[in-house]
């Protein structure tokens, strides 16, 4: 038997063409003969799987025609989990938002380009300018300092004169002290003592100094006392003052109960002549009694000057800040002036009179 | 997943019995209804429609084969088991591919593999390709005559006609030369 013949035999066998008696003569020929048993079960495999095969290939192409009814792209688009909007707006509008971007970074610098925001020459001169301006300023500053090296001491800038109120306090105009960096009194020896600005009273030009340094020992009770009634017109009135760098006198009268007019009941009008070093020196009558602060400011009057009057000295400390006082201030009540002569006064005052230098 | 397709989602029985009695429309209603899930498994999972297409028809060849056998057993929904096949199958391509990035993004409950079935159908997947590419070398007519003869269960008759020979015994000998020319391919490869 062939090949040929024996797969023909093997085929009518596997699909049950056989008669009964044939197939029985096979099966018998498949048991005493291995080789007939394996090319049997060989063969049922093998074209089992070419069944099975030709089944898949049968069961994809049905599928594929379902497939093809399926609109998936619109099913896609539904499934697909999108991202957030701005997300999907940038992918979708990128190109757009791109164009959009530049047009506006473009604007933007175009403007600014026309604006002069550019012109980078024109802030670099500014720029050198004022580095130039500072530069100066730097070496006026520093030429200002040698000079005031070289001459050793510092020039007050601005002297008035002050009297003492207590053991330790003097008081001046407020104009005198006014913008120092530091204040010092200097008394009739020329001694140079440190001072600080206690308390001041700009609308009526009254400021009280301390003095501060370690060596002030302190001055004994004044020899005036403080007159807070009004004086009358026509009163003899004189002051001590450091118009110059001595103790300066000058007398003349009161020659008004009031200011530069009527509505001035802050001031006197005097007539002694004075130069603004006499500012803060204290205006005495007759008997000694301070009656007001010398106010040597320029005025419009020609030889008029004003004293503030007392009353508003005595107000201004008592409106001392209590904090700013160790204790109260005692002021003097018992006159030693009264009854001495112009030059023995003098004499008294001396001590109490200080140069106020300030610098 | 709209509405149309919702309504006419088949009933697991339906299902299954439409299988065994080879019903073309329970097999239709079967794949439309659960491709959608399974497309938005792929699509969200560095997948494309394609993918999706491969991978779904893939699970549909096992439930089909499994139910076919008639050793299915419905141990869960049919949706369930049909997405655990899918999303295995997935995972395995993404890693073949290297586009696996260590999790995949689920949207339906899944069943863990059982990896035992998926070796039978694997097994059975290399014989079909070895069988596709052994019939593709073969050439014509035999591959014809072998397709004719044993997968679409032609007479030899019938064969006889169409390829012209004069009797049916010349056609005999050309379809088994055919044969072991065929064998011959398949067990070739490796």
């Amino acid at each position: 038997m062939s090949d040929n013949e024996l797969l023909e035999v093997i085929e009518r066998y596997l699909n049950g063409e056989m008669s009964r008696d044939e197939r029985k003569s096979f099966e018998l020929q498949r048991k005493e003969n291995a080789d007939v048993d394996k090319k049997v079960v060989e063969h049922k495999l093998f074209t089992n799987l070419l069944k099975q095969y030709g089944e898949r290939v049968e069961l994809e192409k049905r599928l594929n025609a379902i497939h093809e009814e399926i609109d998936v792209h619109t099913l896609k688009e539904n499934l697909l989990v999108h991202p957030s909007w701005i997300v999907q707006l940038w992918r979708s509008h990128h190109s757009k938002i791109s164009v959009a971007a530049s047009v506006a970074i473009f604007a933007v610098l175009s403007v600014m380009y026309i604006a002069g925001s550019f012109n980078s020459n024109n802030s670099v001169d500014q720029l050198k300018r004022k580095v130039d301006q500072l530069d100066q300023l730097n070496k006026s500053i520093r030429s200002s300092i040698n000079n005031i090296k070289k001459s050793g001491n510092v020039d007050p800038g601005f002297t008035g004169t002050g009297f003492a109120i207590s053991s330790n306090l003097i008081v001046t105009n407020n104009h005198v002290i006014d913008g120092a960096n530091s204040v010092s009194v200097q008394n009739a020896d020329g001694k140079l003592f440190k001072a600080e600005v206690l308390y001041t009273e700009p609308q009526t030009d009254i400021a009280i100094l301390k003095v501060t340094d370690t060596a002030f020992t302190g001055l004994g009770a004044t020899p005036y006392t403080f007159k807070r009634a009004g004086s009358d017109l026509g009163e003899a009135v004189y002051t001590l003052g450091y118009s110059s760098d001595t103790p300066v006198y000058g007398r003349g009268d009161l020659t008004s109960e009031n200011g530069e007019n009527s509505n001035d009941s802050v001031h006197y009008r005097i007539s002694i002549p004075l130069n603004h070093g006499n500012s803060g020196g204290p205006l005495l009558d007759s008997k000694g009694d301070v009656i007001g602060i010398v106010n040597a400011k320029q005025t419009q009057v020609e030889g008029a000057h004003f004293a503030i009057k007392t009353g508003y000295l005595l107000d201004a400390i008592h409106h001392i800040p209590a904090d700013s006082l160790k204790r109260r201030i005692i002021l003097n009540k018992k006159n030693t002036l009264a009854g001495l002569s112009r030059q023995q006064q003098l004499k008294k005052l001396n001590n109490y009179i200080f140069m106020v230098k300030v610098y | 997943m709209n509405k149309d397709l919702k309504d006419s989602t088949p009933t697991d029985s339906e299902v299954i019995l439409g299988i065994l009695n080879n019903s073309e429309t329970a097999l239709k209603r079967l794949y439309i209804a659960y491709f959608p899930m399974v497309l938005q498994l792929i699509i969200n999972n560095n997948g494309d429609e394609d993918d999706a297409k491969d991978i779904y028809q893939e699970a549909i060849i096992v439930l089909y084969n499994k139910v076919k056998a008639g050793d299915f057993e419905l141990s869960s929904k049919l949706k369930t088991y049909i997405y655990s096949i899918c999303r295995r199958l997935w995972l395995k391509r993404l890693s073949q591919i290297n586009r696996y990035g260590g999790d995949v993004r689920d949207f339906q409950e899944f069943m863990p593999a059982n990896d035992d079935e998926f070796d039978q159908h694997n097994d059975r997947d290399m014989q079909f390709g070895k069988m596709e590419s052994a019939l593709r070398l073969l050439g014509e007519p035999c591959k014809t005559i072998v397709e004719d003869f044993y997968i679409n269960n032609r007479s030899m008759q019938d064969i006889c006609e169409r390829f012209g020979y004069t009797n049916a015994d010349n056609a005999k000998t050309q379809k088994y030369k055919c044969l072991q020319r065929l064998k011959k391919l398949f067990f070739q490869q490796k």
